[in-house]
């Protein structure tokens, strides 16, 4: 692997660390809001390589530009059975004189990754009220201390 | 009714009982009653079936399909009709017998204990009339897990550690290799169902399997079928003795472990098949495996003063008797294998009705402890010494049959293969023979011959031997002192009925030698 | 009608859920509850009777087809699992009010219906949906729920579990996700069917020329990552370190749901993955998988049944013999036969059935004794018999006895050892079972030859309206175990269509 190659799959290389930062948080401290953090930044490691992966060098935002879009409304007006359009898109484009050259980046990772929010959200969410919950019935937010504490009560 | 309804009336009837036995179960006699009339209905339907059955007719249930490829599926042969006649025709008076009993002690939880009896019965007929190998070792499964409530019946720490044993044996050996050995068979033989000749036999020619695997094969059965008690797993059998005395009787002389030996004999005859065994060297190490047990059984039988405790060991000597039969694997051995386990049965359930019915009237366990007791009850021990005549194999006795046929079973395997050490097991069933009249006679002896003791050596006897079970030395306590008389009716009965059958039976072995027959043909 | 039952089973709970919060009155709560779960239930009947006489359905969502849309696909693995799944959880919820109103605060309970429902559309989700990316947002969905579900335990310890089980469960996710994420930036698409024919089909140049692209080092890991993720989620030894203690404190219903549903799922997609999206030679010959995890399982039994025999809280009893016995469903997808597969897969049915019987007598006992010590428990045969002969017969379930349901899915898993000859693993399997002879049997003979408990003594029978269900499900056992037409023999239909999916994606390839 050469120097190139290596700073090519920068992005990996920073998912791959950013990963075990987190999963060193999770495993190795004691604190549950440093889990939590840890939890948070695993996941983010993720988002980012779903992201890096749908970034097309040199491509822009998926977003179709004002005149394409008017020229498929208008293209697919006279079409009898848009669905069939839809769904089969590469084949008809030969059709059409009409070729796009924009690169656009792959949206659908981007979109994978709204969800993956989402879900890290709630996770955060529950979790950090769980840790309310504990802080209310231990006193503490050290997991060490908490299993002390039900070790000495059992 | 045709055959084949008799078949299910026959397999339906012990659960009917159990119906009844829940349904009357306000009211002792109503419940009790109804037992004994659905035991001699299911005794009358045996009767039937085994008119058609000894007639060489066919009569199946295919049952129900369980897995692909595996159905509880019924076909009686004649080995299987005559333990079911055998174990049919015992319930009824076992449950004379248990009622007196039961009522006499007064005893907890008897609907619990009679629901149970009828499972087991349910259990040995499913196993009797098994056309593979795959239901008769459910039914055997039904049976150690019915039988455990029985076993553990007292529910004190005695009774606990003793069905400990009891279960921890039977299901380790029965999970551990007997599953496993079907398994194997299963994939060696492409079926489990029994056949005449054996379905081995086929695959061993074909050679889809090695003699050597044969041999593993046959001791993962012979040590599997924990009910046959083959030493060294046979220490469940005096465990579970702590059950009341009937459920002794009828399960551990007559039900339980005649399945086990039932088991060995079917798969010695349908799953190896008797030319399998007779001509390869397969299970030359059983005959001596069951060799040996069965002299060491009669030793430490010898060594037992508790009455029912020698009788376990009796039991786990004559098991390896039909063990032997079954190893030996020719034609009078395995005839004399399948007749030992009827003569067996009666005589040994007699055994154990008579300690039940010395134990309910005076409330001793001890051989020691019987002396001059002949006197107050001559119908229990007479009874006690025609049927031990029957287990040593004496004249008038119906064992002395099925122990001739063994000792020629062995004579014809020495000749036959021409090693003559086969003689030794000739030589062994002799001085086991003798070991039983050493260890059996004393009892009867003792009880007529010798002056009674003093009243105070029973009692401190006694005292040391009562059970920790605090609701149950009330009920002893509340037991009128019966220093003079018999059991009760009910108890005294069955046995003189258990008794005399047993000399019926010496001049009834030519007919079950007749019914035998067929299956030693292949 | 009959073509949106696929999408029916995930909605009618996934709106009932929130729906639970706008009743205000906690009866009413309840019923509307009970009848979407069973209402459920019997559409899953309805669909897995559609699916063996008709074949697999597929549901696109929102009329897009595949593999742009997402779909649902009910073929009859999915079909049965989703059946066994929302049956369980009806049954539960049958038998949950008595314990509910005592075990979760009064203010909590409607969040509890809330949140059970929630679960549930999550289970039913992963089973069903045939996009990737879904069985990850279901995964999350059901394992959120079971979060807030476990911390409902009136006991401090319930909310420590929960947590310790939130941060490992999110790593299993997220390791799932990561996997998924690898197969899209390989395959570039997330429909499970689409995702197993490019695998099949595209070729791609490496470093050494033209090569499939199934057998590039990013799909190795794709699968080394997901496989990890879902031994978390099913708690496969050694990583199952979570599920004693979320089983143990969690409140008694919640145990019921999770032990009988969540782990089964798992193994589910366990099956999904290398049967239906990797093929198997991918799975075990590229990858040593196979030998590792039947290792794996072995170890899992093992280690696992001895730690329930010493035990003192029965729940950790359970727990722990729920790891063992997920270990034999782990063995039985490895095996790689239909015979071993069929296996694993009745076995989740009918471990669902015991264990949720099992766990329901838990509750009866929870309830009339309030506690779960096994030291309590002494001495109940004689005041509780109903409940204590329940735990004799589902025990004998759980063992493997025959003529129960038990028996079934050992007996298979056996021939299946036998068939490929593998005697020693055929050892191992019948003594681990003799392991579970002892965690059951400690129990029973503390329940009938202890001296009564202080407890024992004040207590009374478990209410009707909970022995009624936990006996309904032991008769289920008892049926399903000498009647097997309609669990091993689905099961082996599913087993064989999932083999067929296998090989029929090798003959594509050619």
């Amino acid at each position: 692997m050469n120097t190139v190659q290596f700073f090519g799959l920068f992005n990996y290389w920073v998912v791959i660390f950013l990963m075990m930062v987190g999963f060193y948080m999770i495993i190795a401290r004691h604190n549950f809001i440093k889990k939590v953090i840890g939890v948070n930044i695993f996941q983010i490691a993720v988002i980012l390589m779903y992201i890096t992966m749908g970034k097309i060098h040199g491509g822009t935002a998926p977003i179709v530009k004002s005149e394409i879009a008017q020229h498929f409304a208008h293209h697919e007006s006279h079409e009898d059975d848009s669905h069939e359009h839809t769904s089969s898109d590469g084949s008809k484009a030969e059709e059409h004189p009409f070729v796009d050259t924009t690169v656009y980046s792959h949206p659908l990772p981007s979109v994978l990754m709204l969800t993956a929010i989402v879900v890290g959200v709630g996770t955060t969410a529950v979790a950090l009220s769980l840790i309310v919950r504990i802080r209310e019935d231990y006193g503490t937010i050290e997991e060490d201390e908490a299993l002390a504490m039900d070790r000495a009560q059992s | 009714m045709t055959p084949d309804q008799l078949l299910i009336a026959s397999l339906a009837l012990p659960l009917i009982a159990l119906l009844f036995n829940y349904l009357f179960s306000f009211h002792a006699n109503l419940r009790d009653g109804t037992t004994v009339i659905v035991a001699c209905l299911l005794f009358f339907v045996n009767t039937l079936l085994a008119a058609h059955v000894f007639d060489e007719q066919a009569v199946r249930w295919e049952g129900v399909e369980m897995m692909p490829g595996f159905r509880i599926a019924f076909s009686i042969e004649p080995l299987g009709m005559l333990f079911a006649l055998v174990a049919s025709g015992l319930w009824i008076l076992t449950t004379v017998y248990a009622v007196g009993y039961m009522r006499s002690e007064k005893e907890a939880n008897q609907m619990r204990f009679f629901g149970c009896f009828a499972i087991a019965i349910f259990a040995a007929t499913c196993a009797a009339f098994s056309k593979d190998l795959f239901t008769l070792f459910v039914a055997y499964e039904l049976m150690t897990i019915s039988t455990y409530p029985l076993v553990t019946h007292h529910g004190t720490t005695e009774a606990r550690n003793g069905g400990r044993v009891y279960l921890g044996i039977l299901f380790s050996t029965s999970i551990g290799f007997l599953l496993l050995a079907l398994a194997w068979t299963y994939q060696i033989a492409g079926t489990l169902d029994f056949k005449l000749g054996g379905i081995l036999a086929e695959a061993h020619t074909a050679g889809r399997v090695s003699s050597t695997q044969l041999i593993v094969l046959l001791g993962l059965y012979a040590f599997g079928i924990g009910k046959a008690a083959l030493m060294p797993i046979h220490r469940w059998l005096p465990a579970a003795m702590v059950a009341p005395t009937p459920v002794s009787a009828l399960l551990h002389a007559v039900a339980v472990v005649k399945v086990g030996v039932f088991f060995v004999l079917k798969v010695a005859v349908f799953v190896f098949g008797i030319d399998l065994l007779h001509q390869s060297q397969t299970s030359v190490w059983l005959c001596y495996a069951a060799g040996i047990s069965l002299l060491l059984a009669s030793i430490v039988a010898m060594t037992k003063d508790n009455l029912k405790s020698r009788l376990a060991y009796s039991t786990i000597g004559q098991l390896s008797y039909v063990t032997l039969g079954a190893a030996l694997a020719t034609p009078n051995s395995i005839i004399g294998g399948g007749m030992h386990i009827v003569m067996h049965a009666v005589g040994k359930i007699t055994l154990f009705f008579c300690a039940g019915a010395i134990y309910v009237a005076t409330h001793k366990k001890h051989v020691s402890e019987m002396k001059g007791l002949g006197r107050q009850m001559p119908f229990t021990f007479g009874a006690f010494l025609l049927a031990s005549l029957c287990i040593i194999g004496l004249p008038p006795g119906g064992g002395a049959w099925s122990k001739w046929f063994l000792a020629t079973g062995t004579v014809e395997r020495a000749v036959e293969s021409g090693q003559s050490h086969f003689y030794f097991l000739t030589a062994a069933l002799m001085i086991s023979s003798l070991l039983n009249i050493a260890y059996l006679i004393p009892i009867p002896m003792i009880a007529f011959m010798k002056s009674p003791e003093k009243d105070g050596d029973c009692i401190d006897k006694n005292a040391d031997d009562q059970r920790p079970n605090t609701s149950h030395e009330e009920h002893t306590d509340d037991h009128p002192a019966t220093s003079g008389g018999e059991a009760p009716l009910a108890c005294v009965i069955p046995l003189c009925c258990t008794a005399l059958l047993s000399v019926v039976l010496f001049f009834a072995a030519g007919w079950i030698y007749d019914i035998l027959l067929p299956i030693t043909k292949s | 009608m009959r073509n949106h039952l696929p999408i029916l089973l995930v909605v009618v709970p996934l709106i009932a859920a929130p729906a639970c919060l706008l009743l205000g009155n906690r009866r009413l709560i309840y019923l509307f509850s009970l009848v979407v779960a069973w209402l459920t239930f019997a559409n899953s009947l309805r669909l897995l009777a559609t699916v063996l006489v008709s074949g697999k359905l597929r549901y696109n969502i929102g009329n897009w087809a595949p593999p742009y849309g997402i779909e649902f696909v009910a073929d009859p693995l999915s079909a049965f699992v989703a059946m066994f799944v929302s049956g369980m959880a009806a049954a539960v919820l049958a038998y949950a009010p008595r314990l509910v109103e005592v075990e979760i605060p009064a203010e909590k309970q409607h969040y509890f219906y809330s949140l059970y429902l929630t679960c549930l559309t999550g289970l039913l989700g992963i089973t069903l949906t045939g996009d990737l990316f879904n069985v990850f947002v279901f995964l999350e969905i059901s394992s959120l729920s079971s979060y807030a579900l476990i911390s409902l335990g009136k006991d401090r310890r319930a909310v420590l579990a929960s947590l310790q089980y939130l941060f490992i469960g999110s790593i299993g996710a997220t390791f799932f996700l990561i996997g998924v994420g690898l197969l899209y930036q390989v395959t570039g698409t997330l429909n499970m069917l689409d995702i197993a024919r490019r695998l099949q089909e595209l070729e791609i140049v490496n470093g050494q020329g033209i090569v499939m692209l199934a057998s590039t080092r990013t799909l190795r890991v794709a699968l080394a990552f997901m496989t990890v993720g879902l031994g978390i989620k099913m708690a496969v030894f050694p990583v199952h370190k979570w599920l004693p203690n979320a089983y143990t404190f969690a409140p008694n219903v919640v145990t019921c749901l999770l032990a009988a549903t969540s782990t089964k799922v798992a193994v589910y997609v366990l099956i999904r993955l290398i049967y239906g999206i990797f093929t198997l030679e991918f799975s075990f010959d590229l990858l040593p998988m196979r030998y590792e995890l039947i290792l794996l399982s072995f170890l899992g039994i093992f280690t696992a049944s001895l730690a329930a025999i010493f035990q003192s809280d029965v729940k950790k009893i359970l727990a722990y013999s729920s790891v063992a016995q997920l270990g034999y469903m782990v063995l039985g997808v490895n095996l790689i036969s239909a015979m071993g597969l069929s296996g694993a897969i009745v076995h989740m049915f009918n471990h669902a059935v015991i264990k949720g019987a099992l766990f329901m007598v838990v509750g009866c006992f929870a309830l009339r004794l309030g506690s779960v010590q096994l030291e309590d428990w002494r001495g109940a045969g004689k005041r509780l018999p109903w409940t204590s002969f329940a735990w004799v017969l589902a025990g004998l379930g759980l063992i493997g006895v025959p003529l129960t349901a038990g028996f079934i899915s050992k007996w298979t898993l056996l021939l299946a050892l036998a068939q490929e000859e593998t005697w020693f693993l055929a050892g191992a399997l019948v003594v681990s079972s003799l392991l579970a002879v002892v965690y059951v049997w400690r129990v029973v003979e503390v329940l009938y030859f202890g001296q009564p408990s202080q407890k024992v003594l004040e207590a009374k029978e478990a209410p009707l309206s909970m022995l009624v269900p936990t006996y309904g499900l032991i008769l289920v056992m008892m049926v399903f175990g000498f009647w097997t037409e309609y669990s091993l023999g689905i099961a082996q239909q599913a087993a064989a269509t999932m083999l067929e999916t296998a090989t029929m994606l090798k003959e594509v390839a050619k």
